[in-house]
């Protein structure tokens, strides 16, 4: 696919036009069938009982924390790279639906953890990494717009989108070794444990579903997103004609 | 080269002439690093448990108050022009403001930390790695700080979002940091930490000029 | 089906787990959608205001 005929607006619209109901419909069939799999047609785990079906979104939440911060990343280093508006309103578009999944995946990790630990908050290694996720996910959006000028905002969280990137893996790293460090005994983790076949289909069905969510999501917000600038345009040319026609 | 100097011995002797930032810094670090036996109690074994956590916690803040004013007092002079327009890279010249940062204000509060950890309990066999342990993770604070001040640089709510930037990318240094300290209470070997704090330090080093740079570039454009 | 919603003495944490995932990502297609809406509205408007001002 060529990338420049892509960040033509209209050519954009054209294409999100095409592949949207493709992405809504894809997720919202994977859904449905991934929640009826995952609440129903799916066994009790052995040792935790009901309470696994948390995983079924509680783990595809999680690896849609990270995926839509890859995202994210490549975004950040092609508006950086190539200065296009159209890698500045993916970014724009995509760090409210990474932080909501991030958000999502520590609200049922605290609601898994109360019947599993007894206590709605345990600092483990994994939830605390996705904690520190998103506070850069804040970060970003604060950053994206606290400027006048939308491309200022986009260009600067962009750089802090890569400076993330590359610091992430470093925290990951220090928050495993800082649990090992102060492990509490007995903790068990929150895991699929020992996922069985009728586990992981739900699971990967979910996890297709929030994939195809987050694509048909972020295409809709990048047409608003592109609209947006569009009459920011139209405002600017309009008031700068009024300026000259008041001039006369 | 030799205007990133420059700029470096001017700043220094900007924060030579007003040593009143220095103090505000200085003076926050005690006050904060007080409130926590007002907070938590002044039963010296608990104080002695969290003196280390306390004195780097309050240091980190601390470290965030000169940076709104790091690259701002250039951008609303127009100075910023003049760096990039500067006979030098804007890498070394972002760095050679980090540096100045940190001697003008990450030094003076290392060199009072022994006070407050001292108020604190903090049992004297581990004053030295507490020492060294600030000396080797302040300057990854420096730089990141440099990068957030340089993000940030004529943004709409200044302080906050500095905050919001800089301290969950510090978190690594802060880890390390009261890890060896603590290694050392417990008798065990502190190299490890502190060649991590070097390496954060050394990592920091290379990475933070370019962000910076690459923030004060589409800042001035 | 009282069982099943039951969820094996699970439901006070399996049900607000579903439900708040539910409630997240349907406000976030509801949000997205309808500003997508507003603005391509409002584009209309303009781009009406350009061609017979």
């Amino acid at each position: 696919m060529n990338w420049q005929a892509l960040a033509n607006p209209t050519r954009f619209k054209r294409l999100s036009d095409r592949l949207l109901p493709w992405f809504a419909g894809g997720a919202a069939l994977c859904l449905v069938v991934g929640l009826y799999l995952g609440l129903v047609a799916s066994p009790p785990d052995y040792q935790q009982g009901d309470s696994v079906r948390i995983m079924y979104v509680h783990v595809p939440a999680a690896w849609m924390a990270m995926f839509v911060y890859a995202n994210l990343a490549i975004a950040a280093a092609a508006s950086l790279v190539w200065r296009h508006p159209l890698a500045d309103v993916a970014g724009r578009a995509m760090a409210p639906i990474g932080a909501a999944f991030t958000f999502l995946c520590l609200a049922t990790g605290s609601l898994w953890g109360k019947p599993m630990w007894g206590t709605w908050w345990v600092w483990d290694a994994r939830l605390t990494s996705v904690l520190i996720l998103l506070f850069v996910y804040i970060a970003y959006m604060a950053l994206n717009s606290a400027f006048d000028d939308d491309t200022r905002g986009a260009r600067s969280s962009a750089i802090l989108a890569l400076v993330g990137a590359i610091n992430l893996p470093i925290i990951k790293f220090s928050v495993d070794w800082w649990n090992t460090l102060h492990q509490p005994a007995s903790v068990s983790r929150l895991d699929g444990p020992s996922i069985h076949a009728s586990m992981l289909t739900p699971l990967l069905l979910m996890a297709v579903g929030f994939t195809l969510l987050f694509l048909a999501l972020a295409l809709v917000r990048m047409r608003a997103g592109l609209i947006e600038r569009r009459l920011a345009a139209l405002s600017y040319s309009r008031s700068a004609e009024a300026g000259v026609a008041s001039f006369r | 080269m030799n205007a990133a100097f420059a700029l470096l011995r001017r700043d220094l002797s900007l924060a030579l002439r007003n040593v009143g930032e220095t103090l505000t810094v200085l003076a926050f670090f005690v006050i904060a690093a007080t409130l926590f036996p007002f907070g938590i109690g002044p039963e010296p074994q608990i104080l002695a448990r969290v003196a280390t956590g306390i004195v780097w916690v309050v240091a980190l803040l601390a470290s965030l108050l000169p940076l709104e004013r790091l690259f701002q007092a250039e951008a609303d002079e127009g100075g910023l022009d003049q760096l990039l327009l500067a006979p030098a890279p804007l890498e070394a010249l972002a760095l050679a403001k980090c540096a100045a940062l940190w001697i003008g204000s990450a030094v003076p509060l290392i060199a009072v930390s022994p006070i407050v950890a001292a108020m604190l309990q903090l049992p004297s066999e581990a004053f030295g790695t507490l020492l060294a342990s600030l000396l080797l993770g302040t300057p990854s604070l420096a730089l990141l700080g440099g990068i957030g001040a340089a993000l940030a640089v004529g943004a709409r709510k200044g302080s906050a979002l500095l905050a919001l930037i800089v301290l969950p990318l510090a978190i690594p240094v802060l880890i390390f940091a009261v890890a060896a300290v603590e290694a050392q209470i417990a008798g065990l070997s502190v190299r490890p930490h502190l060649f991590l704090l070097a390496g954060f330090a050394v990592f920091w080093l290379t990475v933070a000029p370019f962000a910076m740079a690459a923030a004060l570039r589409q800042a001035a454009s | 089906m009282a069982e099943f919603f039951a969820m094996g003495g699970y439901a006070d944490f399996v049900w607000p787990a579903y439900g708040l995932t539910a409630a997240v990502l349907t406000s976030l297609v509801v949000a997205s959608v309808r500003r997508l809406k507003t603005l391509e509205r409002d584009l209309a408007a303009a781009d009406g205001d350009e061609q017979n001002p």
